[in-house]
C-alpha cells in the first residue's frame, strides 16, 4: 500500500469538511473492496476519511412502504433486519449471499454501491427496485445513479448517506458466482412493485449494471419462468474474461432470470 | 504515526503505526501474536480471521486504525485457564486440520458461527465456510468438528 493520511470523523458534517479539504481523498466505509483495492496498489490517495463507523449512517427503518437503510450498515446487518426480511426478502437474501460471513461483518450498503463493482450485488436490487439514493447534496434515482465500471453519479465531495427501498410485491435475486471470488459471474435480480416490473442484471455487463427491457416486458404480459425462457441477450456488450466467454454470460442471463422468476413466485 | 489502540485478547494493547498497516500486522508482528496467519492476502483464504468487537472479520482486509478502540480476540485468546474452547477441542478431537495452517481462522470462524447460528447442521456449516479455505483436509473433518462443538457447547 501507499502511505496516506487517515481520520475518522465524528459526524457527517465533520467528513464532509474533511473531504472538501483533502487533496485527492477516498471515503473508507467497511473497506472490503477499498483495502483489497489499495493493497495491489490500484489506487493512491492522499487521504483515507473512514466513515464505516457513524453512528447517524448506520440504521434500518421501515416507515410507510418503504425500507429505509443508512450508508454505513453492513451486509450482516441488512441480511439479519426484522424489517428487510418481512418487507423484502429478496434485498435481505441477496445481502446474505455477498461475499463470506466476514466480508459481511465489514462491507456496507453505501460502499458497495458508491464502488459500483460491475459484478457487485447490491446495484442490481438498487435498479430493479427503483430505490432512492440519498446523498449529502440531492436525491438520485437508481436509473440515474449507475454510470458505468466503477462510476457513478457521485459528485466530488458527495457521500450516500441512505437507500429507500419502496417495498416489491414479489422479487427475487439469483446469482451464478465465480467459485472463487464470490463475485457476481451473473446475478438477476426481477422485480414487480409500483413502479412496474424490472429485471437487472449485474456481473455480465461491461458498463456495470443494467436493465432488460426484453424480459420487463414479456414479464408484463405473463408473469412466469416461461416468460423469460425463449429470449436471447446479444453478447455484444457482455464481458469476457477466463472465467466466461461473452455468450456464456448472455446464455447464463436467461438462465438466471428464468430462475429468479421462479423463485419469486 | 498514528498510535493506535485496543484491546486484544481482554489486555490493552497500543503502538505507534503507519496508517497503512493492516490490522493482521499489527498482531501479528506488534503484538506477536502469530496465532493468525497470513495465508492468501487478498481476503479470500480467511487463515487471518479474528474476532472484532465479537464479530468475525478477516484481518487482511482492515486497517489497524480502523480497529482504533476495538475489542479484538484472536486465536490465542480462546483458551481460558489452561483449558481448550469447545471448539480448538472438537478439531483436535475429530482431526480438524492436518498442515494446520488454516486453522485458526476456521476456529475464530467456527466460534464466531456457533454464537450466531447454535442451532447448526451440515448443509449450513459448509455454506458458512465459503470465506475459508484449506488445502489439505477436504474439509469433511472440519465440518465435524464444527458439528460436534455446537453439540457440545449447547
Amino acid at each position: 500500500m501507499y502511505q496516506f493520511n487517515y481520520a475518522r470523523p465524528k459526524s457527517l458534517a465533520e467528513a464532509e469538511a474533511l473531504l472538501a479539504k483533502a487533496d485527492d481523498p477516498k471515503l473508507l466505509a467497511g473497506g472490503q473492496t477499498l483495502i483489497p483495492t489499495l493493497k495491489q496498489r490500484l489506487a493512491m490517495p492522499s487521504d483515507l476519511i473512514d466513515i464505516g463507523g457513524l453512528k447517524e449512517l448506520d440504521f434500518i427503518r421501515a416507515e410507510g412502504n418503504a425500507v429505509m437503510i443508512g450508508a454505513a450498515t453492513k451486509h450482516a446487518t441488512v441480511a439479519q433486519s426484522p424489517d428487510v426480511k418481512k418487507h423484502n426478502p429478496a434485498l435481505a437474501a441477496l445481502a446474505e449471499g455477498i461475499g463470506d460471513p466476514a466480508v459481511r461483518h465489514m462491507g456496507t450498503i453505501g460502499g458497495s454501491i458508491a464502488n459500483n463493482d460491475p459484478a457487485s450485488d447490491y446495484p442490481a436490487a438498487c435498479l430493479a427496485l427503483d430505490a432512492k439514493i440519498h446523498t449529502t447534496k440531492r436525491l438520485i434515482e437508481a436509473d440515474e445513479f449507475f454510470k458505468g465500471m466503477f462510476e457513478t453519479a457521485l459528485e466530488d465531495g458527495e457521500i450516500v448517506k441512505e437507500i429507500t427501498f419502496p417495498h416489491p410485491e414479489k422479487a427475487a435475486y439469483m446469482k451464478f458466482p465465480n467459485p472463487a471470488s464470490r463475485y457476481a459471474m451473473v446475478g438477476v435480480f426481477v422485480s414487480k412493485g409500483p413502479w412496474g416490473i424490472r429485471v437487472a442484471v449485474t456481473g455480465a455487463g461491461q458498463d456495470g449494471v443494467f436493465r432488460v427491457k426484453e424480459m420487463e416486458d414479456a414479464l408484463a404480459k405473463s408473469w412466469s419462468p416461461d416468460a423469460v425462457a425463449s429470449i436471447k441477450i446479444p453478447a455484444k456488450g457482455l464481458n469476457a474474461d477466463l472465467h466466461g466467454t461473452a455468450e456464456y454470460r448472455a446464455h447464463l442471463i436467461t438462465v438466471m432470470a428464468k430462475r429468479a422468476v421462479a423463485a419469486a413466485g | 504515526m498514528p498510535v493506535v489502540a485496543m484491546t486484544v485478547n481482554g489486555k490493552p494493547a497500543s503502538a505507534d503505526v503507519e496508517a497503512r498497516t493492516l490490522l493482521v500486522h499489527f498482531i501479528r508482528e506488534h503484538l506477536g501474536l502469530t496465532g493468525t496467519h497470513v495465508g492468501c492476502d487478498t481476503s479470500q483464504c480467511g487463515a487471518c480471521v479474528v474476532h472484532v468487537d465479537g464479530r468475525a472479520v478477516k484481518s487482511c482486509a482492515i486497517l489497524a486504525v480502523q480497529a482504533e478502540g476495538a475489542d479484538i480476540v484472536t486465536v490465542e485468546g480462546l483458551a481460558k485457564n489452561g483449558e481448550l474452547h469447545p471448539v480448538q477441542q472438537a478439531f483436535r478431537e475429530h482431526h480438524g486440520l492436518q498442515c494446520g495452517f488454516c486453522t485458526p481462522g476456521m476456529i475464530m470462524t467456527a466460534v464466531d458461527l456457533i454464537r450466531r447460528k447454535p442451532n447448526l447442521d451440515e448443509k449450513t456449516v459448509r455454506e458458512e465456510l465459503e470465506g475459508n479455505i484449506c488445502r489439505c483436509t477436504g474439509y469433511h473433518n472440519i465440518v465435524k468438528a464444527i458439528l460436534a462443538a455446537s453439540q457440545a457447547m449447547r
